[in-house]
């Protein structure tokens, strides 16, 4: 663990990383068919899946949806009633938590609150059996690494909340675990703090090499930190993939709805060639998008739009509208300050929205309330839904 | 708006305090009284607590009252403990419903009662009865108390952090000695600390299943009252009262500094 000289992280490194698109590499972690029931629902349904060696990896889904007892079976606080939990090549079945090369941080913290901060750290250290002086110099060393240093003698109740949270953090990361497992670490600092913490959370990890596995139901959070992001529901992984797939590549409405504003039509397939797609809208009016394989005409479909892919356009006189252009009136403006949203209800009686970036300071809008509105966006900015 | 206290409210708390505690200042006054005369004031002095090293038999029965606390209030302390910790800790086993009403029991059963079926149990089992018997009955009596004061302790506690510490390589067993141990161990003193307080003032239950070697300090100062108030009984009453309201202060001291520790801990409860 080099921690001294590391540096800035790597960014090129972090660019290439992709284990799990490699068919020969060993992941680090394997679910495989783990369900877990409480007395009548099912927690964790049948999920398989294979988390790889210093990884970031983000579970995000609605409250309820089985995220941290994901967490908790990995831990083992929970035992699955099916499936099996493989660590390096391992099965965890018979190893109790005080066993399992994995570290947790509460979503509580459960810092000691008999317990200095530094006793707080070496809590851990000491269940291994290490000599006094190795104890305290990881202690040092993790405490300067998360910015406490010279607070060790503190009590947590005499923390700021952040500060807490920098405690756990150190506590479960001295352990040098194979996996580090955060629920929702972040979930009681204000939004500032988030983000810089985000920050950290990520620098931690590329100078420690640790394989980190984050709960949150923070879609931005999940984006910002992850490198691939399992979105839950009921139980059940919808989709596992990157940030960017996640967003752009969507597998069904429900993760298109998921993560970030969407606009969905409903429709059928007309007419599909191998380079575009004619989708006649439920409501009415044609769409043009890039065609995508195994989908025949008849087919029902639902073209998944990113606000911010649409470009808004007061109506030119004259000009007719062609295949993926829509009219209607704006009905609502909602300014953020880097972004405006535009809310239109189309001539055809859809709701859409679409974001434009606020690049010049303008105090008078060029598009009102109540404007006639042209909304267009490229083939390529549609998504393909049949889920 | 908020006031200061209204002359109502003084007198109203005035009249309450004189009520609770004013005969046992009148108590502890004449147990300084010069004279032997309970009634007539002749002085202060301490000589009654001079004599009361001189009586022999009084100073038995302390000598056996301090033991009979100390160790029926230990026995309760484990077994209250052990009692609250199957009732919060072990997943719903079966009779836990019967078991904690069992537990709490002795709370509202009259005292005479719970002696006397001390005392046919005793009787009928032909203990010899005496110091061990009182002790047993004293800790039946006094462990309830223990238990609810850690099980209320135990329900506000964060189960999270056993986790967190058995997370960090530690086994349960010692989970249980250094992480649960030292945050309850407020609640088992305070717990401790009330089961010595009424095992030392226990006159009932004592005058049950105590037999002729065996007479503790209530059951002995009762005795020579019946033949007239001495001004040693005073004096040995305030020592006791002294004793029990030490004991008492320093349990809610204990758990004054439980709630100011949890009030850190960041959750919600913890203080009961
Ligand atoms: N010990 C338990 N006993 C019974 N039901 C439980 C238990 N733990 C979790 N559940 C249930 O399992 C489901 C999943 O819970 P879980 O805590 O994993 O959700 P989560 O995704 O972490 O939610 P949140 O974002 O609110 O923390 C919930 O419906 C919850 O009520
Ligand atoms: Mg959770």
């Amino acid at each position: 663990m080099d921690i001294g000289d590391a540096g800035k992280p790597d960014a090129g490194r972090r660019r290439d990383f992709a284990p799990w698109n490699d068919p020969a590499a060993r992941a680090l972690v394997r679910f495989k068919g783990v369900t877990k029931r409480f007395s009548g629902i099912t927690a964790v349904d049948d999920v398989s899946l294979d988390i790889h060696t210093r990884e970031f990896f983000a579970l995000l889904g609605p409250s309820g949806c089985g995220k941290t007892t994901l967490l908790r079976l990995l831990a083992g606080f929970e035992t699955p009633d099916a499936g099996r939990i493989l660590l390096d090549g391992e099965d965890l079945a018979d190893m109790p938590p005080h066993r399992r090369p994995v570290n947790m941080m509460f979503q509580s913290y459960a810092l000691f609150p008999h317990l200095s901060v530094a006793g707080n750290v070496a809590f851990g250290l000491k269940q291994e059996g290490l000599v006094r002086e190795e104890i305290s110099a990881r202690v040092a060393e993790m405490l300067a690494l998360v910015r406490l240093d010279g607070m060790g003698s503190r009590k947590p109740y005499q923390l700021s909340g952040g500060q807490r949270q920098r405690v756990a953090l150190a506590r479960a990361l001295v352990k040098r675990p194979k996996v580090f497992l955060l629920d929702e670490p972040l979930a009681a600092l204000d939004k500032k703090l988030r983000q810089d913490t985000q920050f950290e959370l990520m620098e931690l990890q590329e100078k420690l090499d640790v394989t980190f596995v984050i709960v949150t139901h923070d879609q931005e959070e999940a984006m910002t930190v992850a490198d691939r992001i399992a979105v839950m529901d009921h139980g059940r992984l919808v989709q596992v993939a990157t940030p960017p797939e996640i967003y752009e590549q969507p597998n069904s409405r429900w993760v298109a709805q998921f993560v970030g504003d969407v606009n969905l039509i409903e429709g059928r397939v007309v007419a599909s060639t191998p380079g575009e797609m004619l989708i006649e809208a439920k409501a009415g009016g044609r769409l043009k998008v890039a065609s995508v394989s195994g989908l025949s005409a008849g087919d029902a479909v639902c073209i998944a739009l990113r606000p911010e892919k649409l470009r808004i356009e007061p109506v030119k006189a004259g000009s007719r509208g062609g295949d993926n252009s829509f009219e209607g009136k704006v009905w609502d403006i909602g300014y953020l300050g880097d972004v405006s949203i535009y809310k239109v209800r189309l001539d055809n009686g859809l709701v859409m929205q679409a974001a434009v970036a606020n690049m010049t300071r303008m105090v008078e809008r060029p598009i009102g309330w109540n404007d006639r509105v042209t909304l267009t966006f490229a083939p390529q900015a549609g998504v393909v839904l049949t889920r | 708006m908020k006031r200061g206290l209204s002359i109502f409210n003084v007198a109203s708390l005035a009249l309450g305090l004189a009520f609770l505690y004013l005969p046992i200042v009148i108590l502890v006054i004449f147990s300084f009284n010069a004279s032997r005369l309970v009634t007539v004031w002749g002085g202060w002095s301490t000589r009654w607590y001079a004599e009361l090293l001189h009586d022999a038999a009084m100073l038995d029965a302390a000598w056996v009252s301090l033991r009979l606390a100390l160790l029926s209030a230990t026995t309760a302390t484990i077994l209250g403990t052990l009692a609250a910790l199957a009732l919060t800790r072990v997943a719903r086993f079966r009779g836990r419903l019967l078991f904690s009403a069992m537990v709490y029991a002795p709370l509202v059963m009259p005292e005479v009662i719970s002696g006397l079926a001390l005392l046919l149990l005793f009787v009928a089992a032909e203990f010899d009865r005496g110091f061990w018997t009182t002790a047993v009955a004293h800790t039946t009596l006094t462990m309830c108390f223990v238990a609810i004061i850690v099980q209320s302790r135990l329900i506000g506690f964060d189960r999270s952090l056993e986790e967190a510490a058995m997370d960090l390589g530690c086994p349960p067993l010692r989970t249980f000695f250094t992480i649960t141990l030292p945050l309850i161990a407020p609640a088992i003193a305070s717990g401790w600390m009330l089961a010595f307080a009424l095992s030392l003032d226990d006159l009932v239950i004592a005058s049950f299943t105590t037999g002729p070697g065996a007479t503790t300090l209530p059951i002995r100062i009762y005795s020579e009252v019946r033949l007239g108030v001495k001004p040693e009984i005073n004096a040995i009453c305030t020592i006791m009262i002294a004793a029990v309201t030490v004991a008492v202060i320093i349990a809610s001291l204990l758990s004054k500094r439980r709630i100011a520790a949890s009030a850190g801990e960041g959750t919600p409860g913890a203080a009961i």
